[in-house]
């Protein structure tokens, strides 16, 4: 399916800059620190999408292979930082980033 | 000059950004989960409309299915409340949104320029098949694919020994 004569690849490429921009919204203005982890995932699906239209604009696959691999590390990433996010609230009670202030409490 | 697969792209693209602005508007972090998936789907729709078959089933199992739901388990083992409104939150909305819109604009500024420079007419045959990306993945990228294997090992291991202290 050559899809550059059926759907441009620039409308990809736009929907793809949208999430990413709302991502980084979420990512800056959100105070949940699970929502904030949901935005870094949320940019990186973005991030997925330009490159699944750059390999079909291109011909090639590695740009698939590229988000498999940004899957694949997205995953690790995930587990350990909700483990991490586990334990930061058992210490401070408080999943709320302004109130984590303070290296010491 | 609708035909179908600009239909299925706006469908897609609509459900998308609608899933993630209601990520940004909710205020309980399981209703941003479950918004979060729906994004999720709609790129894997995305990534099947463009060929892409073998990535939107990995996205759908491992994505959707395994991450999504490891955010939920947390979500409901930390009882996570609502956020609450204070007068940051109502300026964050105010302030966040022109800013958000310039970057986007100038992101997808970038990227259509980008483009519509590259010859957009691909005469050659293109290789979807997954039997072609298992091929690169197995020959080209052997060495990535092994350090993926291990550093999902150390993160079982990272993971496991945070959890448990």
């Amino acid at each position: 399916m050559k899809g550059n004569d059926l759907v441009p690849a620039s409308y990809y490429l736009i929907l793809s800059a949208v999430l990413f921009g709302l991502g980084v919204v979420g990512f800056v203005f959100k105070r949940n620190i699970i929502t904030i982890f949901m935005c870094i995932e949320l940019m990186l699906n973005a991030v997925n999408l330009a490159f699944v239209t750059f390999s079909q604009q291109h011909g090639q696959l590695d740009g698939q292979v590229f988000v498999f691999f940004v899957i694949v590390v997205a995953a690790a990433e995930a587990a350990v930082g909700l483990a991490i996010i586990m334990l930061i609230a058992r210490n401070r009670q408080t999943l709320n980033v302004e109130k984590v202030d303070l290296l010491k409490l | 000059m609708l035909n179908i697969e600009l239909f299925l792209f706006f469908l897609f693209a609509v459900m998308a950004v609608g899933g993630a602005v209601s990520l940004l508007a909710q205020r309980h972090p399981i209703r941003s989960a479950l918004s979060l998936i729906v994004v999720m789907v709609s790129l894997a729709a995305l990534y099947l409309l463009q060929g892409a078959e073998f990535i939107a089933a990995v996205q759908i199992i491992v994505y959707a299915g395994a991450i999504m739901v490891l955010f939920v388990f947390v979500i409901m083992l930390l009882n996570a409340g609502e956020e609450e409104r204070t007068g940051r939150s109502r300026l964050a909305v105010v302030a966040g949104i022109p800013v958000g819109v310039l970057l986007t604009a100038l992101l997808a500024w970038g990227v259509s320029g980008g483009a519509t420079t590259q010859a957009s007419v691909e005469t050659v045959v293109q290789p979807y098949d997954t039997k072609q990306l298992a091929a690169l993945l197995f020959r080209e990228f052997v060495f990535p694919f092994e350090l993926t294997s291990i550093l999902i090992l150390i993160a079982i291991l990272g993971a496991v020994v945070l959890a448990k202290r």
